[in-house]
């Protein structure tokens, strides 16, 4: 009887035996045929939904340069002149944004470039969020500012710092 | 009286003992030693890929950010592998007939995601989350490696649970100012903030980062 109770219990134990490297969880990416996903008619994809532009601040002009930095650089390159790394090997060049039209261009183009691309270049509104759209906007405005300021744009004091 | 056991019994027992000693040695190396090695682990073997993408040639060569592909690091738990739309981005007009990327434009023909292969995997009862590595402090290339450096990717640590542990025990000196997340190149300087400095900066306490349930929920 106790044999039996103890082989009873030794299968039990064993039956709890288990290569626990192999518990099934929602893995995004364990299966390489889901690809990322489609968005339905009618509706907007996460972080899609417009947003209004946000007031202009430094800390938005910082995140702005950050963005442009990672998804505008390698065409529009750091100085906005639209010479990045990539167009020197061959993509067609994007407009510098020191030119008249885009210096006079409302910043709902760059928004909507931005959002649903332009020519050759493709859309970002999948890897920059509508909020970043804006910030980025800002720093191209500081950009087209930085290549286009005068002296006579300088105040008393400014002149007195740089003098 | 008469020996109980024979001269060659001396024998017997001289191989039974270096039997048991070699079964020892022999469980102790494969099963906890060669679990252990790097070439167990994977690290620096590179997997074959669908394309033979070259981290090496878009990040030192190009100068793109790690977060232009992969684009959730910062807010997600996953660092986001690129849709095939992200290759094409430049792809649509630079090497647009080279056989190497003959993949990349079947997937984007046929609207199938490319089945790239899992570099850098972790147990299924491990969660791991990016965007909080990121948010205080961590480098990729702490895990990752020199990915800049990579021909083709290769897994370039061991991911081991001691790995995990070496530096949630004491993150301190792993932690870099926010500037240098992304870069690979950079090392600890004399001018560097000191490991509390940035552990203070990040708002890391100290405390319960080696709890069971920080990876294991």
């Amino acid at each position: 009887m106790i044999r039996v109770g103890a082989l009873l219990l030794l299968a039990i134990a064993l039956a709890a035996c288990d290569d626990m490297t192999t518990q099934p969880k929602k893995n995004a990416y364990a299966d390489a045929s889901v690809g990322p996903g489609k968005v339905p008619a009618g509706t907007v994809a996460f972080q899609e939904r417009p947003v209004a532009p946000p007031p202009v601040s430094l800390a938005l002009i910082e995140r702005g340069q950050e963005r442009f930095r990672i998804y505008c650089t390698p065409c529009h390159s750091e100085l906005g002149d639209g010479n990045g790394m990539v167009v020197q090997r061959g993509f067609p060049a994007p407009p510098s944004y020191h030119i008249d039209r885009l210096r006079q261009a409302p910043p709902g183009h760059f928004y909507d470039v931005i959002t649903n691309g332009h020519g050759a270049m493709y859309s970002f509104a999948q890897r920059v969020a509508p909020a970043d759209r804006w910030a980025i906007i800002a720093y191209i405005r500081a950009l087209q500012r930085s290549q286009d300021a005068s002296a006579a744009d300088l105040t008393p004091a400014e002149k007195a710092a740089l003098q | 009286m008469a020996a109980i056991f024979r001269p060659s019994a001396n024998l017997a027992a001289k191989f039974f003992l270096l039997g048991m000693g070699g079964l020892l040695a022999g469980g102790v190396f494969w099963w906890w030693v060669y679990p252990r090695t790097d070439y167990a682990r994977g690290v620096g073997w590179v997997i074959d890929q669908p394309v033979p993408f070259s981290h090496e040639h878009h990040v030192a060569g190009l100068g793109i950010d790690c977060r232009f592909c992969h684009t959730s690091v910062e807010v997600s738990a996953n660092a986001g592998m690129p849709p095939t739309y992200t290759c094409m981005t430049c792809h649509s007009q630079i090497w647009t007939n080279a056989a190497l990327l003959a993949p990349v434009r079947d997937s984007l023909a046929h609207d199938a995601p490319i089945a790239w292969k899992v570099v850098n995997d972790l147990p299924n009862y491990v969660y791991f989350n990016h965007s909080i590595h990121i948010a205080k402090g961590v480098g990729c290339e702490s895990c990752h490696g020199s990915v800049d450096r990579m021909a083709l990717t290769f897994k370039a640590a061991s991911l081991t649970m001691q790995f995990c542990l070496n530096c949630h025990r004491n993150p301190g000196p792993n932690l870099r100012p926010r500037a240098a997340i992304y870069d690979t190149e950079w090392r600890r300087g004399p001018d560097t903030p000191s490991p509390d400095a940035l552990m203070k900066q990040y708002g890391i306490v100290n405390r319960d980062l080696t709890d069971c349930s920080i990876c294991h929920r």
